[in-house]
């Protein structure tokens, strides 16, 4: 059970990349996917590794991604 | 009271509780009366850091709401153009006193109406309008600054002052109207305050959109015509048996009157149309005036501006001469009655 | 690997005080991260009906379109003006003005400067990418030495055009001002810093304690001609060179 998770608003997106530059776990990448806008839409590649930590959102600048984190009493010892 | 400070009481006395200022003579005495009235009555007063700022400072306090005032005089009032374009272009209303001086460039102190194409076509940049008021003596200058407020407020549209250093300076007995209390104007529910309970206001002149920005003049200029059909003001005197008409507003009409007075002694049957409103000017009565009377004499304290509205107006009806005085000399009723007698055919 | 989501708890959204509107800035550009971290200080303080945007004219110059506040659109270099204006007759407000480099350190140095002096109590947001982003990338008065732009395609040149202004020093002058710090948003660090700093700077007008100033180094992807993650390096390993980071003012 990975700690947190993230859902990217894939219209928001704009593909610029700072969030892959600042998820400290690698978590984040480039998509086949592109947008109405025609920008190529980011997503988990590796949503196991999310801790949660909301660095990817902090630096989103068009706000498009949400996060998750697992809660308190589920986490394994 | 000089005629400065009678125009600061009567802002207050319409419930204007913001003025920002700037030095510059002739107006300061305005500036001056409000550093010491404003915060007596609870209002807001900053001497700017220039006319840029004051006019922007209004363009803020008016969109709060409140009914704001500004004067300076011919430089001063060049550099709020773009401000009055901003307060249009928002559709705000705010009053702009300008207290003329000799110009162009920095000129002199002396009093002249050389501002008159600046304020009636627009000195600032786009299609927009300002109400401008001519007053010739201290106790039309009041009445017509508790008349500005209102108008301002009613049309949502700057409303200028065009006054000059004369009637500026100098002093008269007046009566000074009742006040207005602002708590008991009408509301401005487009105003800034704060959007509870309500969806945000916005105050902005910018829609990138040309058919935006195209529908939203159209709306204001069908606010203009209404001016125009309804907001004229003007006075006659002696115009109905009147043989030769002067145009003249401001300072020169009060000059002119004395003229008329020394003309009808001499058995010239001169009278006088003094236009109040300079936007929207009477064009329609002057019209009427032209078909019955040979001659319409327009006296100016400048190179000829006012003259082109009074030809718009009179076109081939009758002779348009035209006599001025430039530099911030003051013309004399002697000097007048000297170029009606020269029109007098 | 599915995620249980009923066991998960949302610990970051969008501000109730954006509307959904999308944001017009080119992709990486900080004006939307800048605007979000606004609006969640807005939601944090709760004054969202309480504040006024005070736009400028630059790419942020519809930038009330994005929040459920009162907002007004300034002339060009004029914003500290008016929202003196506003907060003079109506002190309840929350009056903060969002203003690029060319429009506060250009145009509009004597409004922003006289408003610092008088000690109004505003809060100015200023965003200096060294650059006229909207006209499409003219030298700004704070562009580095060096630094090329489409009006020092040789890059800015002292002795031509001088050198970059550090507004937020000159305001630190003052008597007045009772809050400047200059912050950047090129890593996590920093952005939560600037979160504090902008959250210290609207407490400070909501104390009444009087004007307050967040000069922020922020990028310009497409007039530096770089890609987002590249121009964060820019600025820690440029920009902040020539404008110092930290708090020069604090008499909150």
């Amino acid at each position: 059970m990975p700690k947190g998770t993230v859902v990217i608003d894939r219209e928001r997106c704009k593909g610029c990349g700072l969030c892959l530059a600042l998820c400290p776990e690698d978590v984040l990448a480039y998509s086949a996917d592109y947008n109405q806008s025609g920008y190529n839409v980011v997503y988990m590649e590796r949503p196991e590794r999310c801790i949660g930590c909301a660095f990817c959102a902090q630096t989103c600048p068009d706000i498009a991604i949400e996060v998750y984190r697992e809660k308190k009493s589920q986490q394994r010892e | 009271m000089t005629g400065n400070e009678a125009m600061a009481e009567a802002a207050i006395c319409a419930g204007c509780r913001a003025y920002f200022g700037y030095p510059i003579t002739p107006q300061n005495e305005i500036l001056e009366y409000m550093a010491t009235r404003m915060p007596g009555v609870g209002g807001a007063f900053i001497q700017a850091e220039s006319e840029v700022a004051a006019i922007n400072m209004c363009y803020g306090a008016s969109a709060a709401g409140v009914r704001t005032m500004t004067s300076s005089s011919s430089p001063g009032i060049s550099l709020k153009m773009e401000g009055i374009s901003y307060l249009a272009g928002a559709d705000l209303p705010c009053v702009i006193i300008n207290v003329a001086r000799g110009g162009p460039g920095l000129g002199n102190i002396s009093p002249a109406q050389g501002d008159y194409f600046q304020a009636t076509k627009g000195g600032g940049h786009g299609d927009y309008r300002m109400i401008v008021l001519g007053p010739a003596t201290i106790a039309e200058a009041i009445e017509m600054v508790m008349l500005a407020f209102d108008l301002a407020d009613k049309y949502r549209v700057p409303v200028m002052i065009l006054s000059d250093g004369m009637l500026g300076q100098m002093m008269e007995p007046i009566t000074l109207p009742e006040p207005v209390d602002p708590a008991s104007l009408p509301g401005k529910p487009w105003a800034l305050t704060g959007a509870r309970g309500r969806h945000p206001n916005v105050v902005t002149s910018y829609a990138i959109d040309p058919g935006d920005l195209s529908q939203i003049n159209t709306k204001r200029q069908s606010r203009y015509h209404q001016i125009e059909e309804k907001e004229v003001r003007y006075r006659e005197t002696e115009t109905s048996d009147a043989t030769i008409v002067i145009v003249a507003y401001g300072t020169v009409a009060r000059i002119a009157r004395t003229a008329v007075r020394m003309a009808r002694s001499q058995g010239i049957k001169l009278g006088m149309m003094q236009p109040i409103t300079l936007w929207p000017f009477p064009y329609a009565p002057l019209r009427t005036l032209s078909s019955r009377v040979n001659t319409i004499l327009t006296v100016e304290m400048s190179a000829g501006q006012m003259i082109e509205d009074v030809r718009l107006a009179v076109a081939d009806r009758a002779e348009t001469p035209f006599y001025g005085e430039v530099g911030g000399l003051v013309t004399t009723p002697k000097d007048i009655l000297r170029e009606v007698k020269r029109n007098v055919s | 690997m599915s995620v249980n989501m009923d066991n998960m708890v949302k610990v970051f959204e969008r501000p109730r005080s954006l509307t959904d509107a999308q944001f017009s800035y080119c992709p990486g550009c900080h004006h939307g991260l800048v605007t979000r971290i606004i609006a969640h200080t807005i939601d944090e303080l709760g004054i969202q009906d309480r504040a006024v945007i005070v736009a400028s004219v630059g790419c942020s110059v519809t930038m009330y379109e994005w929040f459920r506040c009162d907002g007004i659109q300034a002339a060009h270099g004029r914003a500290c003006a008016v929202a003196t204006g506003i907060k003079r007759v109506n002190s309840n407000l929350i009056v903060f003005t969002y203003q690029g480099d060319g429009d506060l350190a250009a145009i509009g140095t004597a409004e922003s400067i006289h408003a610092a002096n008088r000690g109004e109590n505003i809060t100015v947001i200023f965003i200096n990418n060294q650059i006229y982003g909207m006209t499409g990338g003219q030298m700004a008065p704070t562009t580095l030495l060096g630094q090329r732009a489409t009006s020092c395609p040789d890059g800015r040149n002292a002795q031509l055009a001088g050198y970059p202004i550090r507004f937020a020093e000159v305001i630190a002058q003052l008597d007045a001002p009772v809050y400047v710090t200059r912050q950047a948003l090129y890593d996590q660090k920093r952005i939560m810093a600037a979160s504090r700093a902008i959250k210290k700077a609207f407490q400070c007008q909501i104390d009444g304690k009087g004007y307050s100033l967040v000069e922020i180094l922020t990028n310009c992807p497409t007039n530096w001609r770089m890609s987002p993650v590249e121009s964060n390096s820019y600025v820690m390993n440029q920009v902040v060179g020539t404008f110092p980071l930290g708090d020069l003012v604090d008499r909150g």
